[in-house]
């Protein structure tokens, strides 16, 4: 059970690649798919693996992706 | 799984973004923007009132910084953002006042209004994105251009050395030095966020990929091999002495805050000589009266 997510805003990306590049967890790969200008948004390869730590908000030149903590993550550690 | 709309979260840098402004201009591999993640990110985390912080911007593309931000924005003349910086201080000097601006702008066309306010100590901050290059304006050679770089005006590679920003500034007395690149985000918001609760000429350097008119001209690649190779060679010094810290090209980039002082700044100096005829306080907030047992009786 992944304890976060990114939320991408496809439209706002130009492809440069920082957030793959730098996500600790090597949660995101360039698609194949295009947004309106042409260039490749990010998505999720490893989706289980991503902690929400936001780095790849923090290195967003386009504010065009931003991490976030499930809210039930912590308590499901404290179960565990 | 929880999605966004669920958990009612947004962007949190978009709380002082102008959404409708977005996308930027900003080139893919730029890092301005990254390190405006860093600002933003500097400014919500500290207890810092919005409504009395100015930004404060020249020509260029990180002149666009100001325009950008939702805070009282000023989109000034080339090279100029510090006197229209100091302007504002001394006639609101309440007002936390922020200088975003770029190499070109604030070095090389406004080297003497960088050294003088440095100088005279005023209580600005100013962040410098250095990208090696007049940027906007068409790839000229600026007084950061590393020696032996190709621009559109030195096309057989430019001879003249480049200048050291925090020694510099150092020099001329500024009272907080610090200098990080694109890469390191968290540090640059922590330095960030301890220069704008401090007082005095708080000065930052941000070195940031050009991959259009500098990288590309010099065949280095694109933003992300910058980000990589500032991510290699960067070595942290905090407290190096600034004469130790300039760039080689090729050699380690010495990041950190390099100085930390005190000093008087330009406005108690001010009021210490002329009196408050010249230089009156803003007005006080009164105190409430200590009689009485609570506000509510």
């Amino acid at each position: 059970m992944p304890k976060g997510s990114v939320a991408v805003t496809a439209e706002r990306c130009k492809g440069c690649g920082f957030c793959v590049e730098f996500c600790p967890t090597h949660v995101l790969e360039l698609s194949n798919a295009f947004n309106a200008k042409g260039y490749h948004p990010p998505h999720m390869v490893n989706a289980e693996k991503c902690s929400g730590c936001n780095l790849c908000g923090m290195y967003c030149p386009d504010f065009a992706i931003f991490g976030y903590r499930f809210p039930d993550a912590k308590n499901q550690k404290k179960e565990a | 799984m929880s999605t966004t709309a669920d958990l009612h979260i947004h962007n949190p840098v978009e709380d002082v973004l102008r959404k409708e402004r977005i996308p930027t201009i900003w080139c893919p591999g730029c890092g301005i923007g990254t390190t405006v993640n860093s600002f933003a990110a500097a400014l919500l985390g500290q207890d810092i009132d919005l409504k009395k912080t100015a930004i404060v911007s020249g020509i260029g593309c990180s002149g666009r910084v100001s325009g950008y931000m939702a805070l009282d924005s000023f989109h000034t003349t080339h090279g100029r953002a510090i006197p229209f910086a100091t302007g504002l201080k001394l006639a609101n000097p309440e007002l936390n006042v922020i200088v975003y601006s770029g190499d070109g702008d604030l070095t090389s066309i406004g080297g003497n209004h960088l050294i003088h306010a440095a100088r005279r100590n005023m209580d600005i901050m100013v962040v410098c994105v250095n990208n090696m290059i007049y940027a906007m304006t068409g790839g000229q050679a600026a007084a950061t251009t590393p020696g032996n770089s190709i621009t559109t005006t030195s096309p057989f590679g430019s001879f003249e050395p480049e200048i050291c920003l925090p020694q510099l500034v150092d020099a001329a007395g500024a009272v907080f030095v610090a200098r990080w690149t694109a890469y390191h985000v968290k540090q640059l918001e922590r330095t960030m966020a301890k220069a704008l609760k401090k007082k005095g000429f708080r000065f930052i350097e941000v070195l940031t990929p050009c991959p259009t008119l500098y990288q590309r001209r010099n065949n280095m690649g694109d933003g992300l091999a910058a980000m990589v190779d500032y991510k290699n060679r960067s070595k942290i010094r905090n407290g190096a002495p600034t004469y130790e810290v300039a760039l080689e090209p090729g050699g380690e980039i010495v990041v950190g805050e390099f100085v930390d002082r005190e000093r008087e700044d330009y406005l108690t100096r001010m009021r210490r000589q002329l009196g408050t005829n010249y230089s009156e306080l803003p007005p006080q907030p009164e105190e409430e009266e200590q009689e009485g047992c609570c506000s509510s009786c």
